[in-house]
This record gives C-alpha cells, structure tokens and sequence, in this order.
C-alpha cells in the first residue's frame, strides 16, 4: 500500500514535470462534427472546441496541437499515448469515465433529437440511424428500435436521406444546420431526448495533474462568461449556457 | 487561390469549381495522392528485398536459418492482412517505445500497464510529444510501409523461391562444369535467369500492392480515401464557403478511375518489362522472340 502510495506521488511529481509551461500537449478531436469540431476549408480543425481547446491552452501556458483521429478509435488511442486530451463532442458517460477521465462539463447536458425525411415516423419501432460508440447509438438499442451504426455521423444523416433508416438520433447542435439547409427533406420527429452528463475534456487516467488544471481553467471560463460568449458565438442566441 | 475566390456565392459554375477544387482541404487531397504514390515507391523495393531475403533465406543450407525463412513466408501468408496490420502497427509501435523506455528511463517504478493505459515515460514516447505534428505523420507513414514491406515481402520471397526453383537445371551443372563456385553459380547463373520465372508473380503483387494502399486509412493516415469521404460529405453554409449536397459518389468514382488509370499503365510497364527479360531465355517466350527476329 505504501509503495503505492508512493507511486503515485512519484507519478504526479513525474506528470507535473511533463506539462511544464510551454509544453505541447496534443488535442484529439474527430473533426467530422461540427459545430463542435470540422475541418475548414483551409483544412484545418476549426469549431467551437478548437476556438475553447486553444484558449483552455492559452491560458494554461500550454502549446496545443490538433490531431485528427477518427471516432471509432479516438480513445484506444488516447490510452495508448498517441496525444494527451480528446476534444470531439464527447459526452461523459460512466462507461467511458471507466476507461478514461474527464473534466468538468465544457458543453452543459443537452437533447438529443430524431430527424427523419418525413413526419410521423415512429422512432420507437422504426430503424434507427446513430454513429457507432456514441451515447445515442446505446439509447436507440434501449428504446426498442431497430439500430444501424455508422462509423461517421455524415453517413448517418445520409442513411436517413436514402431511405436505410427511417430516422438518425444526434445531438441537436450537429442536426439544426442540416435540417436548416435540407430544404424541408429533413425535418425534426418524436420527442428530444435528454442524454450524457454534458460534454467533457478526455484524459488518461494517469494524467491527473493535467486533468485538474485544465478543470480549474473551465472553472474560471464559467465564472468569468467567455466560455458563454462561446457557445452563444457557435449554437446561436438561445444555447444553454452557465 | 484566385483573387475571384472572396465570395463563391456569385460566381459561376465553372468559376465555383475552380475554387471549389483549390481549397486548402482539396490540396490535402490531392498530397494524399502523393502520399499513396511515395508508399508504393518505397514500399515496392524495400518489400522486394525482404522477399530476396526471405527466398534466399527459405533455400539455405543452414537449417535454423531456413526455418525461419519458411517460417517467415507462411505466417505472414496465412493471416488476414487487416488483422496483421491492425495488430502488427500497435505492437511494432509498442515494442519500439518499450525498448527506449528500458534505455533511457532506467529509473522509472511504475508499470507500463496500468489498466488500459500504455505508459511509458515522457523520453521514450515516439516520437516525443513534441515532435511537430509531420514527425507524427512521417513516424506513421514509417511503421505503415514497414508493415506493407513484410506482409508483401513474405508473398515475393513465395514466389521468387518458386522463380530460382524454376531455373533449368541444365543452367546450374553447366555452370558447375564450368568450375563455378556455389556462390558464383547463384549469382551469375541463377538470379539473373529467375526473373523472367518470378515477374508474372511479381507483378500480380504490384497490383495486389496498388489495390492495398487504401489499408493506409486504417493506420490512421490520410490517405486517398480520408479525403474522399471527408470531402464529399454534406457540407452546410454555416461552416464553409461551399456548401454543398452528399457527393461522396463523384470522389469515390474518381479514385475508381485514379486506381484504374494506374494500374493499366502498370500493366503496360510490366508487359514491356516482360518482353525485355525473356530475351535470349530457354523459355518457349524467349524462344518465339528468336524466331521472330530470325
């Protein structure tokens, strides 16, 4: 018990000396989910994580690189030491937190919605369309529908336009453009479901000392309003903000 | 890219498209190309080499040695490819960062294991986190085309084992009469005569080597395919200049005929290749080229 003990004293002071200022640390993110994370046209990460995830570093005295990972292994690969923090619209679930940490919220806990080409459809007996791995992919397989799991949540949507899924669950952010631009193809079905405690930074377990300074920063954006100016600046005057 | 390109909404169609296709995402795209094309061409011979290496190897008169080289060709032959390079990229990246860890953090108490987590200290990581991000990208690229090199390279040493058995023995005790050494004999005689036995093999390979590049996309590289899905996705207003509808269909088609286009000009290659080698061979094709000529 002591050694242990001792352990993790030995790893904290060894993490502590990893992050020190100016240190690079690399951010995971998918960049197939905007608002939350895109590629823009000039190719890079752009969204609402990056403008937080850049100014979180800003403020931690930190040098942030973007990687680009995609969903299905975004976490295998957090654990396996390829970069430091998962920024990808990730909710904080308990079956994740068993794997890895997370900070406090950054995104408070939201609705999921259903979109279908057409109204009326019944999203508790249909098909229903979610990306693998998500939150709403375990909520569809609990609500009693059919599940069809994609790898990416475009080929989600596109699964609704032809006709393989009567509907898509997704958080209701990633949704609103696209219903907004469908020209009345897509539109909004059934009730919003509440899911997630939130979206949150992931990190290794073994991280802790990073963990809790990037959560003291998210504190201090809370209280200060710049992380509402944020959302309001990428989900619109009426978002749910702190 | 062009001074016309401020605000795509006005523009024509043909204007939109050349901007549209200049994007600094489209030129991702397109060094993707140069990507897969920089894999094949280090890949190809480094992947011949091995296979050298493993046929000499499998045909050694040193017992230990030629069970590994069987060994070698016949594991590597039987495992699906996905799962080689699923589970062969983790571990050779594991192994590399083990060993450095061993080196240079002697002093470190902590398990590497910790539940799920890998650990290794900050020194041994590869490459540091640090690193730019194209040390990141070269680094992968690396362990991808060691991974092409011995998976494709276990399929050559099949075959060129099969080309150097497939050499007259007339050739061989000619060469003996002759006064040759062994060493000699495998060199002067025997691999220059192979060729012709091996490339119809070897270039089966070539082409099952092209149509694999897309497996880069599972290791995490972005590659051709990347791109294309990305590219093609649904794009809203909101969050770029282009909007546009589902045209993953038209990116996909044009890899089609990217792939297509490479590999008959290959063939094309290959075919002359074959012309060149059987000229002057005791082969039926070598011998319809004498008369030919005659």
């Amino acid at each position: 018990m002591k050694s242990l003990i001792m352990g993790t004293a030995a790893l904290a002071l060894a993490a502590g000396m990893a992050f020190a200022q100016g240190q690079t640390i690399r951010m995971g993110t998918e960049g197939a989910y905007p608002p939350y994370n895109f590629i823009n046209d000039a190719g890079e990460v752009d969204g609402f994580e990056r403008e937080l995830g850049d100014e979180l570093c800003k403020r931690a005295e930190l040098t942030c690189e973007w990687v680009k990972n995609d969903w299905d292994s975004i976490i295998p690969n957090l654990v396996s030491g390829n970069y430091d923090t998962i920024m990808a619209g990730m909710s904080i679930t308990d079956e994740r937190d068993q794997v890895i940490d997370f900070t406090q919220n950054y995104f408070p806990p939201t609705a999921s919605a259903y979109v279908a080409a057409s109204d009326g459809v019944d999203v508790l007996n249909g098909v229903v369309a979610a990306q693998t791995a998500t939150i709403q992919a375990g909520h569809v397989a609990e609500s009693g529908a059919t599940l069809v799991e994609f790898a990416t949540p475009e080929e989600t949507i596109a699964a609704v336009r032809n006709g393989e899924a009567d509907a898509v669950l997704a958080d209701y952010d990633f949704l609103v453009p696209l219903v907004e631009e469908s020209s009345g193809e897509l539109m909004f079905v059934g009730e919003p479901v509440p899911l997630g405690g939130g979206i949150g930074m992931g990190l290794r377990e073994s991280d802790g000392e990073l963990r809790d300074r990037f959560d003291a920063i998210i504190t201090e954006m809370k209280a200060d309003g710049s992380l509402n100016t944020m959302l309001k600046k990428w989900f619109g005057e009426d978002t749910t903000t702190y | 890219m062009f001074s016309y390109c401020s605000d795509p909404d006005t523009l024509g169609t043909f204007r939109w498209f050349s901007c549209y296709l200049t994007t600094g995402v489209h030129m991702s795209f397109y060094v993707a190309f140069l990507k897969v094309l920089l894999l094949l061409a280090i890949t190809a011979p480094v992947a011949l080499g091995f296979g050298f290496l493993g046929a000499m190897a499998a045909r050694a008169r040193f017992a230990p040695l030629r069970w590994f080289g069987k060994t070698y060709i016949a594991i590597v032959r039987g495992v699906p490819d996905i799962a080689f390079f699923l589970f062969f990229v983790i571990a050779l990246d594991q192994a590399f960062e083990y060993m450095r860890h061993k080196v240079l953090c002697p002093d470190w108490d902590q398990p590497i294991r910790q539940g799920s987590d890998f650990v290794v200290c900050t020194a041994a990581k590869l490459p540091l986190s640090t690193a730019p991000q194209w040390m990141h990208e070269t680094y992968g690229f690396l362990l991808a085309v060691v991974t092409f090199a011995i998976v494709f390279g276990a399929f050559a040493a099949n075959v060129l084992f099969g080309g150097m058995r497939a050499v007259p023995r007339a050739q061989l005790e000619t060469a003996e009469a002759y006064g040759m050494s062994q060493r000699q004999t495998f060199w002067r005689i025997l691999v220059p005569q192979m060729w012709v036995y091996a490339l119809p093999g070897l270039s089966n390979l070539w082409m099952v080597l092209i149509k694999a590049t897309p497996l880069l996309f599972l290791l995490g590289i972005e590659d051709i395919v990347y791109w294309a899905r990305e590219l093609g996705g649904t794009k809203t207003s909101r969050f770029t200049d282009y909007p546009h509808g589902d045209w993953r269909m038209w990116y996909f088609l044009f890899l089609l005929i990217f792939y297509l286009a490479f590999t008959r000009v290959s063939e094309i290659v290959l075919e002359r290749l074959m012309q060149k080698l059987t000229h002057g061979q005791a082969t039926s094709g070598g011998e319809a080229q004498r008369r030919a000529a005659a």
